[in-house]
């Protein structure tokens, strides 16, 4: 990852402020923010709870507006609607009861209104990339949180998003589910070119994934420290028993204890 | 079959032994309640003739008008209520304590408003059913999950592929309720108009067999009434339960 | 949808008693969009047809304070309260028993709501032939209609009371008394007073019905005896007064049913 990386999404003097809501005071969430991401990399945030990460993913997606300031994907302004070229996944279960697992992966690309070949193809090659070929045909209650995770992930995959933009996905799996979740997000990383920006409260999690990771401070969240990992493209969860890796956590936990300690004392 | 089901089987049909018994055996005044099997006996009367197969179908046709008008209307109150919340708010309590009013005591006013004919009966069917539909489909869209609103945005969907492929689907459990709801309340309400006021229907004839001593007949169309909502409700319900099943709950 | 909903950041609400405050008045305002409507909807059809406000007040008035009122009201409210106590009791216990046994449950669940379903008021005829003309018919019309929500609901508080809690309590070392007093009764409550809420209004209607068929006295005859003379003041007049007195009661029980019902909410 040079300097030479094309930027890929940027956001410039990004704020977000929650209006008062009756008699209270408005809430400043999140920002000043700056960040130039670069087509291609894996970007984590990582933040103590209630730092506006996740408010920091929505006006990124153009789900929220911000307050103040500009982003823009690939060139454009981003405004009131998610632009093309873009997936979310999302912590909260987000497969639909009410479809198999084919179909909840067929959704987006035949709202897209993609031709039905194309999207059996793409469908087919997402689904048994991510070892759900074999559950193709159950509902989402009939499997496990995993992996109404991954068909969440595939119905993204499918529309093959140029930025991925993951808002803690794991957040609600136990932790082996999430280290293997993260082997194979990686995989679909390289074999997908797609940029990604996950936001996680793990550390391990973003220090194992990442090329970039970018430590946020309590509220109003902005970014406190940016953190180049220097991994290599071809990496995996064995990486938890470099030494490296422990530097890594230990240099991201310094700058991110005092913020949570603050984050905590606010929230007494 | 589940052993709670062979179990229900066995209650039911005791139950209506031991009152054929009761009545053969006249530890029942034959007056006032005649034998299950007299009661089937009327009832293959009463399909016979002609007048009864008339009020059969009218009584149908208003439930049917009443039931559909009131799930269409209940949904878009339902949609629309949940949409301006504060205007939901300051309902609640109206929508809440709406059942607690006897609403069939504007039938009267109907009748003078539409005159003596279907149309007051449709109104006392729809009164009935059709807030029972719209708090059901507040509360399925309540229980909404938001992801599912944010899924919608980042597909871009238009606020018509939005309801029609993401919410009335997510929310079909609470419109099935509302469906069953509506079909028990159609009929409790147009039954009802028919009983106090009409000159035709089921309601009308049960009313008008019983002030002629006509027992064989009143118990027959009874019989086919009650049979008729019971198999109803037992066949949506246990589509219900497939759904359900599929869906894992909810 | 919520603002507060979808964002990781707490946003300050208004204080409880200014909330409450403006939504009576919205309540309020909400009222007297019904009256505008109302008197709105007698102009257009005639007070032929529908009577104003103002002109059904001063009928109610009259209806009120003639020398009979009394004992009509009386009689239909010494029914009601009979059909109300009876109610209760028989479908308390009827739901508390069933609820206690799994079996049971499934068995009569089915059964009862097919009875809450049919069109009661066909069973008129049998209820005069069993109980004749008479305060006895209108109070056996009320159970009917009371009865099955009130079993219903109190079987599905106890069902569901959490198992935990059940646990909870033999950790304790509660004896079963104990448990009972201390645990079921508190858990289950609040669904419990929602079925005797609904209880409530549906014995109601069953009495008024009962009234309306099987008597000589009472509201509900009153009612029916000015249908049979076209005489729509006396009716919307009743109606008015039996919606008020139904709805601060149902209002109150709903209010209790709140009070009671602080268990957490799911999900967010």
């Amino acid at each position: 990852m040079g300097s030479s990386s094309t930027v890929q999404a940027s956001l410039s003097g990004v704020t977000r402020v929650y209006p008062a809501g009756g008699a209270g005071k408005p809430v400043h969430a999140l920002g000043p923010i700056d960040l130039e991401l670069r087509a291609g990399e894996f970007f984590s945030v990582v933040g103590p709870s209630g730092c506006g990460k996740s408010t920091l993913l929505d006006v990124m997606a153009g789900l929220a507006p911000p307050s103040s300031g500009t982003i823009a994907f690939e060139g454009k302004p981003v405004r009131g609607q998610v632009p093309d070229g873009i997936g979310v996944v999302f912590q909260e279960d987000a497969s639909f009861p009410w479809l198999t697992a084919y179909d909840n992966a067929a959704f987006a690309a035949r709202q897209a209104g993609l031709p039905e070949n194309e999207v059996r193809a793409r469908v087919e090659h997402t689904l048994s990339f991510m070892g759900l070929m074999p559950f193709a045909g159950a509902y989402p209650a009939q499997l496990s949180g995993g992996m109404r995770q991954r068909v969440c992930i595939a119905r993204t995959l499918v529309t093959r998003p140029r930025l991925l933009l993951l808002d803690e996905p794991f957040g609600a799996l136990d932790q082996q589910t999430r280290l293997l979740m993260g082997d194979e997000l990686l995989a679909l990383w390289r074999e997908t070119g797609a940029t990604v920006l996950l936001i996680t409260h793990s550390l391990d999690e973003a220090a194992l994934l990442s090329d970039r990771i970018g430590v946020m401070s309590a509220r109003p969240g902005t970014f406190i420290d940016l953190v180049e990992t220097g991994w290599p493209r071809e990496r995996d969860s064995r990486i938890v028993s470099r030494p490296e890796f422990g530097e890594l956590t230990g240099r991201i936990w310094a700058g991110l204890r005092d913020q949570s300690m603050r984050a905590l004392a606010a929230a007494r | 079959m589940t052993r709670a089901g062979i179990i229900r089987i066995g209650v039911l049909v005791g139950a209506v032994a031991a009152l054929e018994a009761a009545c053969r055996a006249g530890y029942v005044n034959r007056q006032a309640v005649i034998a299950p099997s007299e009661m089937v006996r009327g009832a293959w009367r009463v399909l016979g003739t002609q007048e009864a197969r008339g009020h059969i179908a009218e009584t149908l046709t208003t439930v049917s008008l009443a039931f559909l008008l009131s799930v269409i209307a209940g949904f878009a109150i339902g949609v629309a209520l949940h949409r301006l919340p504060r205007f939901r708010r300051a309902v609640d309590p109206l929508l809440a304590s709406y059942y607690a009013v006897p609403t069939f005591v504007f039938y009267p006013v109907f009748i003078v408003l539409f005159g003596l004919n279907r149309w007051p009966l449709v109104a006392i069917g729809f009164l009935f059913a059709v807030v029972a539909v719209a708090i059901n489909t507040l509360d399925g869209l309540d229980r909404l999950p938001p992801v599912f609103m944010r899924t919608a945005r980042v597909l871009r969907l238009s606020p018509r592929q939005t309801l029609l492929r993401i919410t009335v689907p997510a929310i079909a459990p609470w419109l099935f309720t509302a469906v069953k709801f509506a079909v028990a309340y159609s009929f409790i309400g147009v039954i009802a108009g028919e009983f106090v006021q009409a000159g035709s229907g089921i309601g009308f004839a049960i009313a008008f067999a019983y002030n002629s001593f006509d027992n064989l007949t009143m118990y027959g169309l009874m019989l086919l009434l009650f049979a008729f909502v019971c198999t109803l409700n037992m066949s949506l319900w246990t589509w219900e339960q497939k759904l359900y099943a599929r869906r894992g709950g909810r | 949808m919520r603002a507060a909903a979808d964002v990781d950041v707490p946003v300050p609400a208004s204080p409880p008693a200014v909330r409450r405050a403006g939504r009576l008045g919205d309540s309020a305002l909400v009222l007297l969009g019904l009256l505008a409507l109302w008197q709105f909807g007698s102009w257009v059809v005639g007070a032929a047809v529908l009577p104003a406000p103002a002109a059904t007040l001063a009928k109610l008035w009259a209806i009120m304070s003639s020398s009979d009122f009394g004992g009509h009201a009386w009689e239909t409210g010494r029914a009601f309260l009979s059909a109300l106590a009876i109610a209760f009791a028989a479908g308390l216990a009827i739901g508390l028993l069933l609820g206690a046994h799994r079996l049971s449950a499934e068995v009569a669940e089915p059964i009862l709501v097919a009875l809450y379903a049919i069109p009661k008021i066909t069973l008129y005829p049998i209820i005069l032939l069993l109980f004749g003309l008479g305060i006895s018919a209108k109070i056996a019309f009320g159970v009917i209609h009371g009865i099955v929500p009130v079993a219903v609901f109190t079987m599905a508080a106890v069902r569901n009371i959490r198992p935990v809690y059940l646990r909870a309590a033999r950790a304790m070392r509660l004896t079963p008394v104990q448990t009972a007093g201390r645990i079921m009764l508190p858990a289950a409550l609040p669904g419990i007073v929602s079925g005797l809420r609904i209880g409530f209004s549906l014995t109601l209607l069953g009495t008024l019905i009962g009234e309306m068929f099987a008597s000589q006295r009472g509201i509900g005859y009153l009612l029916v005896k000015a249908m049979e003379t076209n005489d729509v003041a006396t009716v919307v007049a009743l109606a008015t007064l039996l919606i008020v007195v139904a709805t601060i009661v149902s209002g109150a029980l709903l209010a209790l049913n709140r009070r009671l019902d602080r268990s957490p909410k799911p999900g967010r």
